[in-house]
């Protein structure tokens, strides 16, 4: 394989400050020069591809701590196979696989098989998480530690919520033995019993069953308290109320562990979105108000939200070309979760700093996976990226088997032009043109 | 009156008519309503049209209403009942209305369970779409029938005090109705037990307000209108009995007597009797329960007659 010489690029990276145009040069898996025309002196050749990364970023790869791959199971929606694709041309080089396929991840053999599959495969990494319960039925604790030996990354029962208190305190004990983090998927089910979007003004329109903002907000206040009194690390998975953010800011205040992760799609979109009932805007968590929306971004801006997770939930039109309490709630992120995000950047509501943190070191600590990082003697994992590039995001063209998304036709400015895991392109936008 | 152009090709909800578009129906539908009662003769406006009556839910008066109301009309209606159709084989809606949609259905009646069911099959399918109730959504006839009986009342839409009392929350017709009355310029109250109120009601109909005591919401009103507990649509519990929701929001002589001297009380029915309503009131002279439903043949007449009719001049998209 040919060394890799980026050059004249704007390389980013906040997790040592470096802002600034330079040469990053990969031998191998590793970064071995990185620098201000640190690859003056090399020349394209056979042995070294140059790429010119003039008026390009270069940032650390993604990291996506909330994917599901749909493998086993749903093979028809998405799989091991073209989730890591889609990943890799979301900029993404590490994900985190949701365990409610079918069957459940709640054994090491699924992990196992996972695992493999995804190394076989090569490009972007996979890291299972493994469910908190068996068969995600909220009652007994699955094999952690064997899940962990095999890969697992962190618990959760994503999808569904661990609402029995005495089962989360124990998810809590048994997870933390095995120094795994607890996801939680933050819903009161007896308070969201046929809910179909959230509860206001607009599914009082629609005559569609509300899912209130307090079924989350009682979740995340219980499990703070269940976090401080057993010591166990916490992950909230897709906030999406405004009382989350304050119920988690105040929870750091008090040194509590936990960290908690945010949506695209709850960072744009609101419940008017739904009028029209396109079920592309049915979700779970529900979008939710304008005063969410704000709290949600605040909440990332001053990291009280830590991370970013997509929740891509592809579904195929089996599930979403029904009558909308008929459809699956879910849509597709990985390919679109940077350039739409860039958007707030842009107008903002937060730095690119914070957003590329968010994106990469910070989701990376959370499930104790090596951060990517730009810097001599790292592992080359890192995108390109064409912050100017004016497109439209066409589903049809996506590297994903299913196109359920709210964001069909919009048009975004920022694109994915490549992305390297462990100095091998994972994705190439055109490699032939220079990538542009 | 001045005639103003219908463009509907669909009637899915009172949220997509103007005012205008409900004046031209009401103003098309009273001149049937009177024909009907002088001389019940059969038309020809529709002769050669085909309506389907698709009900995946349970109905007697909205289908028989739409059944007699195309027929007056001149045109073929079909029923078709979910219990024997190919659905319970579990063909999808899409497929089922795909189906008719060849069989050069011109309209079709749809009542679904589910909310927005009739506003999906409009954008797959060339045949008109009557919505004939969609979940917890609207019931745009029911409202226009409403609206009919009242215009007939009191000769106007606007100014009117109008109590809707009940099972908001899960009625379709309520939402119908608070946005009609709305816009018509009408004072609308809903009135139920909180357990029966959806979130922000009071943004369903323009100067819209919510009351949790019945008395509160009928003092001063020119209607009230009840509604019935929709048992099969509840989830969890919203009253602790029948006894006491009859007792705190149902409606008798003694309360009504808090209303306007010349009340009128509706029901879309069916009437829950003594429980929402006192049955010697459903049977009293302020009662207007089966002009509703004779205003109901006539609404649908002049609605098919508009989506369909000779002169309507809406291409098919």
């Amino acid at each position: 394989m040919p060394a890799l010489l980026v050059r004249n690029v704007r390389a980013f990276d906040p997790q040592h400050l470096l802002d600034a145009v330079v040469d990053v040069f990969v031998e191998g898996d590793t970064i071995t020069r990185i620098g201000p025309n640190a690859g003056v002196d090399l020349l394209a050749s056979d042995r070294v591809r140059v790429i010119d990364g003039t008026n390009l970023w270069l940032l650390p790869g993604f990291v996506d701590l909330h994917a599901h791959v749909r493998e086993p199971g749903q093979e028809y929606k998405e799989d091991v196979k073209s989730s890591l694709r889609a990943a890799a041309a979301g900029g993404f080089v590490d994900i985190c696989a949701m365990p409610n396929t079918k069957p459940v991840n709640d054994t090491r053999a699924i992990t196992e098989m996972l695992v493999y599959k995804a190394r076989a495969l090569g490009g972007t990494r996979l890291h299972p998480i493994g469910a908190i319960t068996m068969g995600l039925g909220g009652k007994e604790l699955t094999e952690m530690a064997d899940q962990r030996d095999a890969g697992c990354v962190g618990v959760s029962d994503d999808g569904r919520c661990v609402v029995n208190s005495g089962v989360m305190r124990r998810a809590f004990e048994y997870a933390s033995t095995f120094d795994l983090p607890v996801i939680q998927h933050a819903e009161d089910h007896d308070l969201t019993d046929g809910a179909q979007m959230h509860e206001g003004a607009v599914a009082t329109k629609l005559g569609l069953r509300g899912w209130p903002r307090v079924a989350e907000d009682i979740i995340v206040a219980r499990d703070l308290m269940l976090a401080e009194y057993t010591g166990g690390r916490y992950h909230l998975a897709h906030a999406s109320t405004k009382g989350s953010v304050a119920l988690i800011r105040a929870a750091k205040e008090r040194g509590i562990k936990v960290s908690a992760e945010v949506t695209p799609h709850h960072l744009l979109l609101t419940h008017e979105a739904l009028l029209g009932y396109d079920t592309a805007c049915k979700v779970n968590p529900p979008l939710r108000e304008e005063s969410d929306v704000q709290a949600l971004r605040e909440g990332l801006a001053d990291g009280t939200i830590d991370c970013v997770a997509t929740d891509h939930a592809p579904h195929s039109h089996l599930e979403k070309d029904l009558p909308f309490a008929e459809a699956s709630p879910g849509m597709v992120g990985l390919e679109l979760c940077f350039p739409v995000l860039l958007e707030l950047v842009r107008q903002g509501s937060f730095s690119l700093t914070r957003l590329v943190d968010a994106m990469t070191r910070s989701p990376a600590r959370i499930v104790a996976l090596p951060p990517p990082t730009l810097r001599e003697g790292a592992r080359a994992n890192f995108v390109l990226v064409d912050p100017e590039a004016t497109w439209t995001l066409d589903p049809a063209r996506f590297e994903s088997k299913s196109r359920n998304t709210p964001f069909a036709g919009r048009q975004v400015q920022g694109r994915i032009l490549a992305t390297y895991v462990d100095g091998v392109a994972a994705f190439e936008l055109s490699p032939e043109k220079g990538l542009r | 009156m001045v005639d103003h152009a219908w463009s509907h090709r669909h009637l899915l909800s009172i949220a997509d008519l103007s005012v205008a578009d409900i004046n031209t129906l009401l103003g098309k539908a009273d001149t049937l309503f009177d024909e009907a009662r002088k001389r019940p003769k059969k038309s020809e406006a529709l002769r050669g049209r085909t309506i389907i009556n698709v009900f995946f839910e349970a109905s007697t008066r909205t289908r028989s209403s739409f059944e007699v109301a195309g027929k007056r009309l001149g045109a073929d209606v079909i029923n078709i009942s979910v219990a024997t159709s190919s659905v319970s084989k579990g063909e999808s809606l899409l497929d089922t209305v795909k189906n008719l949609e060849v069989m050069r259905a011109d309209a079709l009646v749809i009542r679904h369970q589910a909310s927005g069911a009739p506003n999906y099959v409009a954008k797959h399918t060339r045949a008109s779409i009557l919505n004939a109730g969609d979940g917890m959504h609207e019931h745009p006839t029911q409202a226009l029938l409403d609206a009919l009986t009242i215009r007939r009342h009191f000769g106007t839409l606007s100014g009117l005090t109008v109590a809707i009392c009940g099972d908001i929350v899960h009625s379709r017709v309520a939402r119908s109705n608070a946005i009609l009355l709305g816009k018509t310029g009408s004072k609308v109250r809903l009135c139920g037990p909180k357990t029966m109120m959806p979130r922000d009601a009071e943004t369903l109909g323009e100067s819209a307000t919510v009351h949790a005591n019945l008395d509160e919401a009928i003092d001063g009103a020119d209607v009230v209108m009840m509604l019935r507990i929709q048992n099969e649509r509840v989830y969890g519990p919203v009253m602790a009995s029948t006894r006491e929701y009859s007792r705190t929001f149902g409606l008798n002589a003694r309360r009504l007597a808090g209303a306007k001297q010349n009340v009128i009380v509706m029901h879309p029915g069916p009437i829950n009797r003594g429980v929402e309503l006192d049955t010697h009131l459903a049977d009293d002279v302020r009662s207007v329960v089966l002009e509703q439903v004779e205003a109901g043949v006539a609404v649908r007449m002049a609605a098919l007659d508009l989506c369909i009719g000779a002169n309507t001049e809406i291409a098919p998209s």
